[in-house]
């Protein structure tokens, strides 16, 4: 909050805002601190990334071996390996925005603001649906 | 260009694509795909999977300050998420039936004519001088913010919510059927029937695009079209440079915002008849 503004804004919705503001905050900066370690952590082990062009060519056509699935990128995090960390980190952003809309119900219960948490919630219900569909059907 | 140049390079052009796409309101889809495949001949898979990572970070990295400073109008969003989420899974189970080209000829004409109708509105925003709107009094969406740019508190009221939220509905069928434009749709329909200053529904579509975003990019991470070491680089600097654009938006004058976003919405409307009229 901008301490000189001079916006009416009644507590409750201060209280909403700042919660908001504060997970949306700590959701960015946490993946990025993951994508960047994971990125150096990537590098520290392929010193040829630094200088070899060939390496580009690999690493940018579909073929190669990604970890696309939870389990990959936990065995990949406990053996340290760069780009399973990097993912840790992208999965961690994907989930902020959906993070954002968990804590928004909460925090209009709080607020008394029944109407709002009820529509919040549909939208979480709707946003989870999709991401089962899609699942399924990718 | 070794992977570590690569790296820097793609990191550069993101934190550009990061601060155009938080100050128009737009995931940089539109920068992160082009740049990525052309001058870097990336795969466009992967070159779209890496825009998905864009749109959530946009979103994201801009979203604490515009909540923050009252920009994003919290309500409004949380409100037309309805629209955007129930149209998303349609648009996925539409998705075979229609005409990938049909859509793109209609979604560029759609973007036509929203750059006309939003070029002629450049003369000024409509403040509390908007039809009443019983439904956006019972959801209390009206509210005001702190222009930077002017000094002033601007108070503004919403008008013609039902019709929004249709128009969210059918934003969110189309990004979901063609994984993009969300910010492109969203903008102009907050702007044309709901009647909110500029830097509000900028601000107000950057912080719904990251849950659209975040729905489908399951699917994109289970196909395996994130590749980590294309969308680090992405992801790290559009975050910067939403960050910083964040910082921006209040400063500048509300007719400059408009001119740009109109000039990328003719731009997205000429690709989009490229790809409807040729495949």
């Amino acid at each position: 909050m901008n301490p000189q503004s001079p916006l009416k804004v009644d507590r409750d919705t201060r209280t909403v805002e700042r919660i908001i503001s504060v997970l949306l905050r700590a959701g960015v900066i946490l993946s990025l601190l993951v994508v960047v370690s994971g990125t150096v952590v990537s590098f520290i082990h392929h010193p040829a990334y630094l200088t070899n062009g060939k390496d580009l060519r690999t690493l940018t056509t579909p073929g190669h071996a990604l970890p696309d699935t939870l389990a990959e990128v936990w065995s990949g995090l406990l053996a340290g390996r760069g780009q399973s960390i990097v993912v840790a980190g992208l999965l961690l952003l994907i989930a902020t925005p959906v993070l954002r809309v968990a804590v928004s119900i909460v925090a209009f219960l709080v607020e008394k603001d029944r109407l709002f948490a009820l529509i919040t919630a549909i939208v979480l219900a709707l946003l989870l649906l999709s991401f089962f569909l899609g699942k399924a059907g990718g | 260009m070794s992977p570590l140049v690569f790296t820097l390079d793609v990191f550069g052009a993101s934190i550009v694509a990061g601060g155009a796409g938080s100050i128009l309101g737009l995931g940089g889809g539109i920068i992160v795909i082009p740049v990525l495949t052309l001058l870097f001949h990336v795969d466009i898979r992967y070159a779209i999977g890496a825009s998905i990572v864009s749109v959530i970070a946009t979103s994201s990295g801009a979203a604490a300050a515009y909540v923050r400073e009252h920009l994003a109008n919290m309500r409004v969003a949380m409100f037309l998420e309805l629209g955007t989420t129930t149209g998303a899974l349609t648009g996925a189970f539409l998705a075979g039936i229609l005409s990938g080209r049909a859509l793109y000829i209609i979604f560029s004409l759609v973007l036509g004519y929203s750059a006309l109708a939003m070029f002629r509105k450049r003369h000024g925003e409509s403040g509390l001088d908007v039809p009443p709107d019983r439904l956006a009094d019972r959801l209390r969406l009206h509210a005001q913010y702190y222009d930077e740019q002017s000094g002033e508190v601007v108070t503004y009221r919403v008008t013609h919510t039902g019709v929004g939220l249709v128009l969210m509905y059918i934003a969110g069928v189309v990004s979901g059927l063609l994984g993009i434009g969300s910010g492109s749709l969203k903008v102009p329909a907050m702007d044309l029937a709901m009647r909110l200053p500029i830097k509000v529904s900028s601000a107000t579509s950057n912080f719904m695009i990251g849950v659209t975003a975040a729905a489908s990019a399951g699917v994109y991470f289970a196909r395996g079209d994130i590749d980590p070491f294309i969308a680090a680089p992405v992801a790290a600097g559009v975050l910067v440079g939403a960050i910083a654009g964040s910082r921006i938006l209040g400063k500048l004058k509300n007719s400059a915002i408009r001119t740009a976003f109109v000039i990328v919405l003719v731009w997205i409307c000429i690709q989009m008849m490229w790809k409807g009229l040729h495949g």
